[in-house]
């Protein structure tokens, strides 16, 4: 009765108090099923106030079951299933019933049935029904006559079902002691096969074939049970058991024959290795990789270290020196991939807003950094999400400026914030700033800094909304009414960069970082009218294209996103800022990369990513398919 | 190899002025030898080369020290080599111990030798502790004693964390010996007055990671070793969750088909042994991943099939065949040591009592004692007795084990005997038919004071409620001077079973007469010395309750009345602050007033005038309702 009245209680204010516990089955569920889509295949939360009879009640948001009928004999049985199926890619999957009354005799079965089959019945006495229940301790395998399994169980004791998928047996727990296999052919997809046909065979079966679902069964008045799926800990250790699975598949795969093919294997494994190295353009060590196996690279080492150079300046976030570049060494690449094109002028427009591209850094500073040396390969390699922490720390030593007068400058308007006069910002807008850009150099600089420092900075802010607004409505209507691209003309004008290095590379976004304050543009007028003015030509380029190529949504998003920056008064911690973050380079010189190797007629992907990506895609297929076995072997535990 | 390169060779090894390579070469060589036959090992031990390696672990050189110490573990681990060697001088154990902290290969080598040279001086080949007889060692403090008291506990449990697989395993390994039988060893582990902490946890929490399922099995086996060895120690609770959720599945996982055939033996022994002692585990463990049904593949070795497939799998099986039937007979000994249901599970499991029957006449005596113990076990179920027990007429086997069999099997064998002679059981007849009596005399004669204690106890069960033939053949087969020695016997128990035979001995009027007109003299001065002798309450209990018997016999009521100092005995029992020793005495002069016999009067006269009538009354007013009634009743008499 104290249990009732909790469950009331938590009724009254569930829209309170609901969310942490949600959150916490939610958090729990993801933890011990982290190969499950849950969008695609839910897990079960609860029963399902549908799928029962109707001599079973339920409470408690739908997880406690009690009976309600006259339990006179077993026609009088009832049963319910869980809101879902089992999904296969759980792999291991267990739910604990608590019995929290045994009623008058205690008839109660738990187990697991098919969608369909009949819910006048306990779990286990039908077909694609399987049951362990209470009264004789027996095990029901879609029979009305049980066969001697375990303990019988009665109030107080807490039952587990264990469904193993990956071998296709079920056992039961009994307060936190396994009791042994219950059950040894679950209808679920069949053990691993490696036969394609075979495998094709079991999917269509498995389309025809329904799941299983978490079953409890009851027979007489007041019994009762409470179903945990997942909501509690639980009291059995399921975590350790899937330990010993995980550690079985990863043995077998780390065991799995080569076979008498293994100098093709090894040849195979270099061959993966080096192209990946000449991919991402570690030329030297692609270089040494191959003098040490005995191998031939196929790409000329010149091109190799094209492509590097190009990778750098995108990684950088000089994107316009990398456009300048690729258009010198490939000639005619981008003009025959626009969307690529596009996708790296809207790049370099963020990182006109960053200020690390060479069109505005050329405001804030004489010259940028160069150095002669050799730049550090793990600079550049390509990174996954978690880790851009080690972008940041690559060369934090470096001061963005080389003039000390400037930096101390900087300095002190960094203190301030930055502004710009609403007329400024509109003329800027209205004519192109190619003035400033070719004359750039340090005085200039200053003189925009103790200019901008004058203006206010609401006028500012509602200046850059203005922007945004209008070019967000030209967008829309001019894409119809000019057919007159300015692209060719901005871009050899964007193309005609002061710095000719042979080697850039020193980023700055290190000592950004160190700065408190980031700046707009690096803080500077003139290279904010120069980054409006790009963004204008940004603009025509996405309407020619429109009218080139119709209605592209992709370009669309892309250029609202790049726009949208301006929007805020601090970018860099707005709800589109992520785009300023360096690891957004990296799939923009990654799509670059593949282009100019597919020009080259060279994969545009290395075989081992390919090799990865046919992995994952595997593993896909085989929870689709119900192969439990996927779910212990994530590719995410091979890289480290 | 011959004798006298063994000899150069350690020649070389002990030339301080040769070089170290040099050195270290010859133990390396030396060590090397050592891994070949056991006679290698006999030769080297007869050229004394342990005392020339441990004067080689004196030397500074770390690469020399290694190479020795791992010749020594080589030696040591080899069976040929006694235990002894390692503890002949008291420096080399300190200075194993500061070697510890020298590189990973001395603390592999050192816990691997201290963990083969570590064996218990009290022993028992049956891995049993229930026997109460440790025999004591006469050469001081036993391995485990000197090991710990030089900080074995402190130096090792670090180890169990090291980087190293081979050193963790073998730390654990060591500790798992130590804390065998130990308590002192496994209360230090615990807590201990100087908690040992390894990076901030408890050893038993660094034991229970060490049990998870993904960890190797050896790990997994050791550290459940440990954890037992603790928990019987009473380090431990019984029902401690790293005992009864961890350490106790994981021993049945060990049992397991998938296990290696010497893993599950282990498993099972190390499992008999955790829950001799307590049914809650008993009945865990029997509910546990259907153990019971489990056991009984144990006893398919070798199986048909593996005659058959090959020779090697047929000579491993045969290897292992009788220490799997001996580990699971202990084991399901264990299991039905307290609970009937238990029992009644192990004998309706397939073929169980043939098994036993056969067990009981296998050549192995390890097989022979396990069975046996198997079989005292059952024997403590009625039902079992009466049904099973006789339709396998389980008597024949077990009479023929007594014959000459070492005192172990002997002690458990007539222990069970004991059960079999209970007046209820079928198998009395046929038993001391086949002249079980003059074998349990023969036992009470014994050294071995189990075989003393079984012996007179299974005398007690034939006696009670005997014909007067059986109870003459009783007193017969002992002798009198045989019944008097055991009276005197130091051990309270063989007194007890002694007295408790006399007692079933002197029931029934004709009985007793019998009896005591034969051995009347010698049984009243028995009695009376040990009415006045240093007894417990029980003792001088039942010796009033034979003197009450005696006083129902009619002729042998005149040697109580003619004997003054019995009656002043009894009297002075009557006012005792005992109640139950008063009771007893109540029941004697009960017998001697009882007023339809002859001479009823003269006897009432008679304690009348030692005021035995006074007593009376004031226990008639007593509180204790027993006594009240006893005494009312003995009064009616006088009245009458």
């Amino acid at each position: 009765m104290a249990d009732a009245g909790a469950g009331s209680l938590h009724g009254g204010d569930s829209a309170l108090s609901c969310l942490p516990e949600e959150q916490e089955l939610s958090q729990r569920l993801r933890r011990l099923y982290p190969a499950v889509n849950q969008e695609e295949t839910p897990l079960p939360r609860s029963w399902s106030p549908k799928d029962k009879y109707n001599y079973i009640g339920l409470s408690q948001g739908n997880l406690r079951v009690h009976y309600k009928g006259h339990g006179k004999n077993h026609k009088d049985a009832a049963s319910v299933r869980a809101t879902h199926p089992i999904p296969a890619a759980c792999g291991i999957y267990y739910f604990e019933v608590k019995i929290v009354s045994k009623g008058r005799d205690g008839y109660m079965g738990i187990g697991l049935s098919a969608q369909g089959v009949n819910m006048n019945r306990l779990p286990g006495w039908d077909k694609h029904s399987y049951g362990y229940h209470g009264d004789d301790g027996h095990s029901f395998c879609s029979s009305g006559t049980g066969q001697p399994y375990g303990p019988t169980f009665t109030t107080g004791d807490v039952i587990g079902c264990c469904v193993n998928l990956i071998n296709n047996t079920c056992f039961y727990t009994k307060n936190g002691h396994s009791l042994g296999i219950a059950f040894t052919d679950l209808p679920l997809p069949a053990m691993i096969s490696n036969q394609f046909m075979e495998l094709l065979q079991e999917y269509i079966q498995h389309l025809f074939k329904s799941n299983l679902y978490p079953t409890v069964g009851l027979q007489t008045p007041g019994e009762i049970v409470d179903a945990n799926f997942g909501q509690q800990p639980f009291v059995f250790d399921i975590e350790d058991y899937m330990r010993e699975w995980r550690a079985k598949i990863q043995g077998t795969i780390k065991r799995f024959p080569i076979g008498d093919r293994l100098g093709e294997w090894q040849a195979m494994l270099q061959n993966m290795v080096s192209s990946y190295l000449v991919h991402h353009g570690y030329c030297s060590t692609a270089a040494a990789f191959a003098r040490i196996t005995d191998t031939t690279i196929q790409e000329e080492q010149t091109s190799i270290k094209n492509r590097q150079r190009i990778q750098k300046l995108v990684l950088a976030g000089r994107v316009g020196e990398a456009i300048e570049a690729t258009q010198q060494l490939y000639p005619g690449l981008l003009e025959h991939n626009p969307n690529l094109l596009f996708m790296l002028k809207c790049r370099q427009f963020v990182e006109m807003v960053n200020g690390t591209d060479s069109e505005v850094r050329c405001f804030s500073a004489r010259s940028p950094r160069s150095q002669d040396s050799y730049p550090g390969s793990p600079n550049l390699s390509p990174r996954r999400g978690s880790n851009n922490s080690h972008v940041h720390s690559t060369g934090a030593d470096s001061p963005t400026c080389s003039n000390g007068v400037l930096s101390t400058k900087i300095k002190q308007s960094c203190s301030k914030y930055q502004a710009l006069s609403s007329s400024s910002s509109s003329s800027s807008s209205s004519s192109p700033s190619s003035v400033n850009y070719s004359e750039s150099n340090s005085t200039d600089s200053t003189k925009s800094q103790q200019h901008s420092s004058t203006s206010n900075q609401e006028t500012r802010h509602l200046a850059f909304l203005s922007f945004f607004y209008l070019s967000d409505s030209e967008m829309e209507m001019e894409a119809e009414h000019y057919p007159n691209g300015v692209l060719e003309n901005s871009s050899t004008r964007i193309m005609n960069g002061t710095y000719k290095h042979e080697e850039i590379l020193q980023t700055d976004e290190s000592s950004m970082d160190n700065c408190p304050q980031r700046q707009l543009c690096g803080g500077n007028h003139a290279a904010t009218e120069r980054m409006i003015q790009f963004g204008r030509e940004l603009q025509t380029l996405s309407e020619q294209l429109c009218r080139e190529y119709g209605k592209n949504t992709m370009h669309k998003k892309m250029l609202q996103d790049a726009f949208s920056l301006l929007a805020y008064s601090d970018p860099w911690n707005c709800p589109v800022g992520q785009q300023l973050d360096p690891i957004q380079r990296e799939p923009v010189c990654a799509a670059l990369n593949s282009a100019i190797l597919e020009s080259q007629n060279l994969p545009k992907q290395p075989p081992l990513m390919l090799a990865l990506g046919q992995a994952s895609e595997c593993l896909r297929l085989m929870a689709r398919v119900g192969l439990g076995s996927c779910s212990f072997a994530r590719v995410d535990d091979y890289l480290h | 190899m011959e004798a006298s390169s063994f000899q150069r060779l350690l020649y070389l090894l002990q030339q301080e002025t040769s070089s170290t390579e040099l050195r270290t070469e010859c133990a390396v060589v030396l060590g090397s030898l050592a891994m070949g036959t056991e006679n290698n090992v006999k030769s080297l031990l007869d050229c004394h080369i342990i005392p020339a390696l441990l004067q080689g672990l004196l030397s500074p050189d770390l690469k020399f020290i290694e190479a020795c110490l791992r010749c020594l573990r080589t030696i040591f681990i080899s069976p040929v080599t006694p235990e002894d060697l390692l503890y002949t001088d008291a420096t080399v154990i300190s200075h194993l111990m500061a070697l510890l902290s020298r590189s990973r290969y001395t603390q592999e080598y050192i816990c691997q030798i201290f963990s083969h040279c570590c064996k218990l001086q009290h022993w028992h080949s049956c891995g049993f502790k229930s026997l109460p007889q440790p025999l004591l060692c006469a050469n001081g403090p036993d391995h485990q004693t000197i090991l710990f008291n030089h900080g074995a506990v402190q130096n090792i449990a670090h180890l169990l964390v090291s980087t190293s697989y081979k050193v963790r395993m073998q730390a654990l390994k060591c500790f798992s010996v130590l804390a065998f039988e130990n308590p002192q060893v496994s209360m230090t582990l615990v807590n201990g007055k100087h908690k040992v902490l390894v990076d901030g946890e408890l050893l038993p929490q660094i034991f229970v990671k060490m049990l998870q399922r993904d960890k190797p099995v050896e790990m997994q086996l050791t550290s459940a070793k440990c954890l037992t060895s603790m928990c019987r120690a009473g380090a431990i609770r019984t029902d401690d969750s790293c005992i009864v959720l961890k350490t106790l599945p994981c021993l049945v996982r060990m049992c397991s088909k998938e296990r290696l055939l010497e893993e599950r033996v282990e498993g099972a022994e190390t499992l008999a042994y955790l829950i001799e002692t307590d049914v809650e585990l008993q009945r865990i463990a029997s509910i546990t991943d259907h153990l019971i049904v489990m056991l009984a593949d144990y006893f398919k070795y070798p199986s048909s099939v593996s005659a058959i497939t090959d020779i090697k799998r047929l000579d491993h099986d045969l290897k292992h065949a009788h220490e799997l039937r001996q580990a699971a007979f202990k084991l399901y000994a264990s299991l039905g040591a307290n609970d009937e249901d238990i029992r009644k599970k192990i004998i309706e499991t397939e073929n169980m009592m043939d098994r036993i029957v056969n067990g009981l006449s296998e050549s192995s005596i390890k097989v022979r004692l396990a069975a046996v113990r198997c079989l005292h076990s059952l024997s403590r179920s009625v039902q079992q007795l009466r049904t099973s027990f006789q339709d396998h007429a389980v008597w024949k086997p077990l009479m023929k084990v007594l014959q000459n069999a070492p005192n172990e099997i002997l002690v458990v064998a007539s222990s069970t005997l004991c059960n079999l002679l209970l007046e209820f059981s079928p198998s009395k007849e046929p038993i001391l038919e086949s002249g079980a009596i003059e074998l349990l005399c023969s036992l009470t004669q014994s050294e071995n004071l189990a075989l003393r204690v079984n012996g007179i106890w299974a005398l007690m069960n034939v006696a009670f409620q005997a014909e007067q033939k059986i109870k003459s053949d009783i007193l017969r087969g002992l002798s009198t001077e045989q019944l008097f020695q055991l009276l005197s016997d130091s051990d309270v128990n063989v007194l007890m079973k002694t007295l408790g035979l006399l007692r079933n001995l002197l029931s029934t009027r004709p009985h007793i007469d019998h009896i005591m007109s034969t051995h009347g003299k010698q049984i009243m001065q028995a009695v009376t010395l040990i009415l006045e002798g240093e007894h417990n309450i029980e003792v001088k209990e039942q010796t009033l309750c034979i003197l009450a018997n005696i006083a129902d016999g009619t002729t042998a009521k005149e040697l109580i009345m003619t004997n003054d100092d019995i009656l002043q005995k009894i009297k002075y029992y009557m006012s005792h602050s005992n109640a139950k020793l008063q009771l007893a005495a109540m029941f004697c002069i009960s017998n001697l007033v009882w007023n339809e016999e002859e001479g009823s009067q003269e006897r009432q006269d008679k304690l009348r005038d030692m005021g035995i009538v006074d007593i009376l009354h004031k226990l008639s007013q007593s509180s204790d309702p027993n006594l009240c009634d006893k005494a009312k009743t003995a009064l009616q008499q006088y009245l009458a």
